[in-house]
């Protein structure tokens, strides 16, 4: 392990701001929940009904994870679901982008040739994202103020970051490069987020599989136990000591699964469409097979949602006067595409910055140095970082219709529901444009367009929580989306969004036409 | 159409460092032109404002009688780059990179293809990262001589090629210069430059420094000669460093003053020679030291 404190150390400068960025917002944000249910469920009769009518539902069950009591530390701990998964998704992309992306980019062989043991650059990558787990968990707890229940909770979420770096770790070892590693990574996650989502909204012993319950169900605030965490440990070890098992198994550069060989040469390779087909349909691929299982899976939760309404009508009715009329269903098929929009949101940014990933690494030059001019270069990456999003929430909607219209016996959802959910592409599409119009204006700052989305995603999360004025709300792009199905649908907002998406794709188009390549 | 390539008074800033100080650098077309320069001398800086790849912050660059910048495209057909670190994609083999970029340019020679996979000894199958650094440079290097241009704009196309692909690598070169094909070779070596080209333009700090024919610049270079003669000699006119040891000498001579030299060495009767050609590096220790910076 020599070398692990200097490894270390270069990890927390490169991550000197993200880091402490992603701790403190993540760590607060239980305590805002916390802080909202208090103010807007004052009574315990509230939140009695709050808990036994929203919370306690099979398909908020499935989104967020069950809920175990109705005090507020219990209701925000429900909230806190969708916490726990971003605090694992940031674990695996942390503990990636410091292994398998130092040696794509060649600068692990830089550091393996000086004295540093074999274990050390994964061991320092693992021992950063752990060091900033555990902080985030007790930051988790202080600012909820420290109590069992919020130091469970809090090494709850901290323990689920643990197990889904060591995740992370095993993605990095076994691809040949970063962004298979992502996607191996990324898919277990989904996953795991899948089969807990199936067991709670069941009310199997399904989700005991994934490791991702495991974080709920330690059970903050309520019959507090704190041995679930012992098994994410366990799992944690067990993960990291396979990936380190594995990585000294491999040369540096490998990968375990080893690529094979190609074809001698190419027919199909005629342009720069075709060029950013291959080096794009992976992730469209990706994204869009795993829009459609989570479509399939969630209209399946929708419909055990309506089943507990039907033996029940005066919780239905009840509902009918909460929603304004809209039926339970279409609020939470509507909540789920807001959160399927960010992801497509995501994906289009994802697909862009491939285009500054081109030019960093050198590849786009010789490229743009034959008859391809830059412009039809960009839009052969710009049409997938576009009508990729689509394409994903195409799957969503279908998938949703078709589960939930098999069950309530209407195919006519399929149509709907797809309708409801490509009304969510012109918001996604505004910050693919955002990140064309950053890449030829100002190249330098196009990791700028991840901040802006995850501004876009705590606005609508908390930003109704907290009161935050209109004003600020319109800020993102999400909040002028209509919520569909069910809600009232206007044009206006919706062809405002595409063309700000347009006028910011254009820029970003004229703006590289102009600038230097390769800086 | 005489020059392929004329470039004058060219300047380019990154930020606070100055790549490009007021460099020219014609080529004419049909020669094998040597562009000289230690590193982070403003060769590769040079060759993207040629490609259109940056804008010159000021002075004119003409390349193949049009405008690298406005008309890129249109000339970019008409020529193969490669650049001096090649990146390949990771999920791209080999071959699929070279008919990838000789069909962007507008085609390649499939027989000539072959026959460089062949020459250079180059597996197409691979994938990206598969290649070692050399291997990268051959797809590179095989893509842009399979590609029927004018004009071929080599950015130190053989670092990273073993001495045996060097000399195939400078086989195919002497070959596009029968072809009447004009060749732009970046490179830090001299001795690499010598043998293949017909005139050289060397730079420092973004500016150039000398240009012309090799026999122009022999007046610049210093030949290390070492010898054990017949007849000792204690003295020989017009070289640097004498350094007599009995029978043997070793001493430095400009080269142009060669001739004259050996005939002087002849003279004493040679019973073994050994010679060593002139550096780049030597060459800008002697005449541009601390020249600006
Ligand atoms: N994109 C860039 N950004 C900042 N500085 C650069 C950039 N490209 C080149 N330089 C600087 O310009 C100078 C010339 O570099 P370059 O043209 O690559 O030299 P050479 O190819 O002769 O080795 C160097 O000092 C280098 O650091
Ligand atoms: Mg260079």
């Amino acid at each position: 392990m020599t070398g692990l404190r200097h490894l270390i150390r270069l990890i927390l400068r490169r991550d000197r701001v993200l880091l402490p960025l992603w701790v403190l917002i993540l760590a607060a944000l239980p305590a805002v929940y916390a802080a909202s249910f208090a103010e807007l469920t004052p009574t315990d009769e509230a939140r009695e009904l709050y808990a036994r009518t929203t919370a306690g539902i099979p398909s908020i069950e499935a989104m967020l994870g069950p809920i175990y009591g109705s005090s507020v530390g219990a209701l925000a701990t429900q909230r806190a679901g969708l916490t726990l998964l971003i605090v694992a998704l940031i674990n695996v992309l942390v503990v990636i982008r410091h292994t398998r992306t130092e040696e794509d980019a060649g600068r692990r062989e830089l550091v393996a040739a000086t004295v540093v043991g074999r274990h050390a650059p994964l061991a320092a990558a693992l021992v950063v994202a752990v060091g900033a787990d555990l902080v985030l968990g007790l930051l988790t707890a202080a600012f909820m103020g420290f109590s069992s229940g919020s130091l469970l909770l809090g090494l709850s979420l901290a323990f689920a970051g643990i197990v889904f770096a060591a995740v992370g770790a095993v993605a990095a070892q076994l691809t040949e490069n970063a962004g298979p590693a992502r996607g191996l990574g990324l898919a277990v996650l989904g996953l795991a987020y899948l089969i807990r989502a199936a067991g709670d909204a069941t009310g199997s012993g399904l989700s005991w599989a994934s490791p991702l319950a495991w974080g709920q169900y330690t059970q903050p605030f309520a019959d507090e136990t704190w041995l679930p965490l012992l098994a994410s440990f366990g799992l944690a070890a067990l993960l990291a000591g396979l990936a380190g098992w594995l990585s000294v198994r491999r040369d540096v550069g490998g990968g375990l699964v080893p690529t094979r060989l190609g074809p001698a040469g190419s027919t199909s390779l005629t342009g720069p469409f075709a060029l950013a087909w291959r080096l794009q349909r992976g992730l469209l691929t990706g994204w869009s097979v795993g829009f459609l299982i989570f479509g399939l899976a969630f209209g399946g939760a929708v419909s055990g949602a309506t089943e507990a309404f039907n033996g029940n009508p005066e919780l239905a009715e009840l509902f009918a006067r909460l929603g304004g009329g809209v039926s339970l269903t279409d609020t939470f098929i509507s909540t789920l595409l807001g959160i399927a929009a960010i992801a497509a949101a995501a994906y289009g940014i994802q697909a862009a910055l491939r285009m500054r990933a081109e030019e960093s690494t050198m590849r786009a030059e010789p490229v743009l140095a034959t008859g391809t001019a830059r412009v039809p270069w960009a839009l052969g990456h710009v049409v997938f970082a576009v009508a990729g999003p689509i394409v994903a929430l195409l799957m969503i909607g279908a998938g949703l219709g078709l589960t939930y219209g098999a069950d309530v016996g209407d195919l006519g959802q399929v149509p709907r529901l797809i309708g409801a959910a490509l009304a969510q592409a012109p918001a996604a599409a505004t910050l693919t444009g955002l990140t064309v119009a950053l890449f030829g204006l100002l190249p330098r700052l196009t990791g700028v367009a991840w901040g802006i989305l995850a501004i876009c995603l705590l606005l609508g999360q908390i930003g109704a929580l907290l009161q935050l004025s209109q004003a600020v709300l319109d800020l993102s792009p999400f909040t002028h989306t209509p919520h569909l199905p069910g809600g009232e649908v206007t044009a206006l907002p919706l062809v405002v969004l595409a063309v700000v998406a347009v006028v910011l794709t254009a820029a970003g188009l004229w703006g590289f036409r102009r600038r230097d390549v390769g800086v | 159409m005489e020059n392929a390539i004329l470039v004058s008074g060219l300047h380019k800033t990154f930020g606070r460092t100055h790549a490009l100080n007021g460099l020219d650098l014609t080529v004419r077309t049909g020669e094998v032109h040597g562009f000289l320069g230690p590193n982070g001398s403003g060769k590769s800086t040079t060759i993207r404002v040629l490609l259109g790849l940056l804008r010159a912050d000021s002075g004119s660059a003409r390349l193949l009688g049009g405008d690298p910048w406005k008309d890129a495209t249109a000339l970019h057909r008409r020529l193969a780059y490669v650049p001096g670190d090649v990146t390949l994609w990771p999920n791209l083999s080999g071959g699929e990179v070279i008919d990838l970029l000789g069909r962007l340019r507008g085609g390649l020679n499939p027989q000539r293809r072959a026959e460089l996979l062949e020459r250079f000894d180059l597996d197409p199958r691979k994938k990206g990262r598969a290649y070692s650094k050399g291997n990268r440079q051959k797809v590179a290097l095989v893509a842009a001589l399979a590609s029927d241009v004018e004009l071929l704009i080599l950015d130190e196309p053989t670092s990273g090629l073993d001495p045996l692909m060097e000399e195939v690598f400078r086989e195919c070169i002497a070959e596009e210069k029968t072809s009447g094909r004009t060749v732009l070779l970046s490179s830090h070596i001299l001795a690499e430059v010598e043998q293949l080209c017909d005139r050289v333009s060397i730079i420092r700090n973004g500016q150039t420094v000398e240009s012309g024919t090799l026999t122009d610049l022999r007046h610049l270079t210093r030949t290390s000669i070492s010898a054990d003669l017949a007849t000792p000699l204690t003295t020989i006119p017009g070289v640097h460093d004498l350094v007599v040891d009995g029978t043997r000498v070793r001493f430095e001579v400009d080269t142009d003053r060669l001739d004259d030299t050996l005939k002087h060495l002849t003279a004493a009767g040679v019973r073994s020679l050994t010679s060593q050609p002139p550096t780049l590096e030597e060459l800008f220790m002697r005449h541009y030291q601390g020249a600006a910076r």
